[in-house]
């Protein structure tokens, strides 16, 4: 993740002002921040209910009130109870690494080549890459399926995750080029003057330069992939992924085994942004 | 022979990435405005006849889905730039140490499902769910009030789906203002108001105009939430598109469909690119 913006120099603290002014501001301040912490919350009440339901000991078949606390369904017994779910969740993740890596390796190379070298169709490129971030991810997912269709090719698990390449692909190669324009070039340098080739240079010197911007760009398509419902949608054909087993599944209500995968998926997420940043942050103090 | 090399080293680079774009990304639009100018049917194939009248088709028949849409998408717009922006000035000013920590906070919906985020709405906006059942007992809402399957419901989610998307740009921004320039004005006798007017909004409108472009987008051809939180009466045009793609294989007419809303929101797209650039937008995905 790039961080520029986020640790600089802490130069927007309200500066030692003459004591008029500052007690206007202040209120001012505590209403917006009380006004801030509500949005927040109202942002997590959804997330909690989730997690909440993931406790609850429905009476009926359907996980809509709330019936008394249980951890039964944490129990992986219970949890892969559900085959058809079991199966969409596991076709998730195999999708999410896949597509990861694959995007994260495309989009490196663009990242990489946007931030270092000058060249004819660097702005065309750019007005792709923008496309693909800025299009609405229903007009994606309909021109795929456009393109399988006259093509007859039938949708399934490689055009998903051809799918799930294409709109991952922009967004690392945007967080590579943000390292790879603050790289010093004198560290490659003094490698080449040191008698390193162009090759052992990348290898060496600069690949383990931008590796956390690869990592996070990784770590994003991941995220991406995982959670994606439209474009999968259009381009699942018979093969159902965690998301849209949920979808199929909410005329008939959700079982309490969803809230737990889900809980699970956002858990290890919130984990893992954390423990990066920690990192990152630790490096700079280093 | 070397200098050839660095001259062809960013192409290597470029090529198998910008490829697979072009090909997944480009051509399928291409594919799409064939098919939406075919005429036939599922059973025995579509023809390209140049049949124009899918157009008119497509736009008389579902003219008030696309206008809804577009409604919606405005309303939702105007309700996140003002919930979205004390947020972002909060945090770009007063946030302090605390920055990362709060933006943090603000992603958190992004860790869960899309779709389960909006499930979840769904579980709390019943008629006898922890809203509306104890204001119904109190008696401030009559027994027959309800809020799923309304414009309101819809909308809701939307804001609440897509917030994220206008605070980020919004506090990029601000963040960007050099606190300097505020005292000055500040020091010239301009009241906080004023300054805020004349100094901070200027500054930050790259920013809601970003967040602008990141959230109408995706919320005018949204249909999860019309589907999950709303009714018959709140028909999105993605709910359309969607069912004559994957339901009814009507794929002339959605492809037709697709192609008006893509047309529709591509001319403020590149309105946007032209007047302000791209690399506000590429700023916030990079981060």
């Amino acid at each position: 993740m790039s961080q520029s913006t986020m640790d600089r120099p802490l130069r927007t603290e309200p500066a030692p002002e003459p004591a008029a002014r500052p007690r206007r501001r202040l209120k001012g301040g505590t209403l917006l921040y009380l006004y801030t912490w509500l949005v927040i919350i109202w942002l997590i009440v959804p997330i909690f209910v989730m997690i909440a339901f993931s406790f609850n000991n429905p009476a009926g078949r359907y996980n809509q009130h709330w019936d008394g606390f249980t951890l039964k369904w944490w129990h992986p017994a219970k949890l892969f109870e559900i085959q058809d779910l079991s199966q969409a969740l596991w076709t998730s993740l195999i999708i999410a690494v896949i597509s990861s890596l694959l995007s994260a390796a495309l989009g490196t190379g663009i990242g990489y080549a946007l931030g270092r070298y000058r060249f004819r169709g660097s702005g065309t490129l750019n007005v792709i890459m923008f496309s693909t971030i800025s299009s609405p991810e229903l007009i994606m997912g309909a021109s795929l399926l456009s393109l399988f269709v006259s093509l007859n090719v039938g949708p399934g698990f490689t055009t998903i995750v051809i799918a799930h390449v294409m709109f991952s692909i922009s967004f690392v190669a945007a967080i590579v080029r943000a390292r790879v324009v603050t790289l010093d070039r004198s560290i490659e340098e003094a490698a080449a003057d040191l008698g390193a080739t162009p090759w052992t240079t990348f290898w060496k010197v600069t690949f383990p330069i931008i590796l956390p911007a690869v990592f996070s760009g990784i770590l994003l398509a991941f995220a991406l992939s995982i959670d994606d419902f439209v474009v999968t949608n259009f381009t699942a054909g018979s093969t159902v992924t965690f998301p849209l087993w949920i979808w199929g599944a909410t005329r008939v209500g959700l079982p309490p085994q969803v809230n737990v995968m889900g809980t699970l998926i956002f858990g290890v997420g919130v984990l893992i942004a954390l423990v990066t940043n920690l990192r990152s942050r630790k490096q700079k103090k280093d | 022979m070397n200098r050839l090399k660095r001259q062809l080293a960013p192409y290597f680079l470029v090529l198998p990435g910008g490829l697979w774009l072009l090909v997944f990304f480009a051509v399928p639009m291409i594919a799409m405005l064939s098919l939406s100018l075919q005429q036939g049917d599922v059973v025995y194939g579509y023809r390209l006849t140049f049949h124009w009248q899918n157009y008119t088709d497509a736009i008389s028949g579902y003219h008030d889905q696309l206008v809804r849409s577009l409604i919606y998408a405005a309303i939702g717009t105007i309700l996140l730039i003002a919930l979205s922006f004390p947020v972002a000035h909060w945090i770009a000013f007063y946030g302090g140490k605390r920055k990362p920590t709060y933006l943090f906070l603000l992603l958190l919906p992004f860790f869960v499902s899309f779709v389960l985020r909006t499930i979840s709405w769904r579980q709390i906006l019943t008629d006898d769910g922890p809203v509306l059942q104890p204001l119904k007992h109190i008696g401030v809402l009559p027994d027959s009030y309800h809020l799923l399957g309304t414009p309101e419901a819809v909308i809701g989610g939307l804001v609440y789906n897509y917030l994220p998307f206008m605070v980020l740009p919004i506090y990029v921004a601000l963040e960007r203002i050099d606190p300097r320039v505020v005292e000055a004005s500040r020091d010239l006798y301009a009241s906080p108001a004023l300054s805020f007017r004349k100094v901070i909004l200027p500054l930050a409108l790259p920013g809601v105009f970003a967040g602008v472009l990141m959230s109408f987008v995706p919320m005018a051809s949204d249909y999860v939430n019309s589907e999950v939180l709303g009714s018959q009466s709140t028909t999105m045009i993605g709910q359309v598109i969607q069912s004559k793609y994957l339901q009814t294989s009507d794929y002339p007419t959605a492809s037709a469909l697709s192609f008006i809303l893509m047309a529709v929101l591509l001319v403020g797209i590149f309105a946007y690119a032209r007047a302000l650039g791209t690399e506000d937008v590429m700023k916030v995905a990079a981060r």
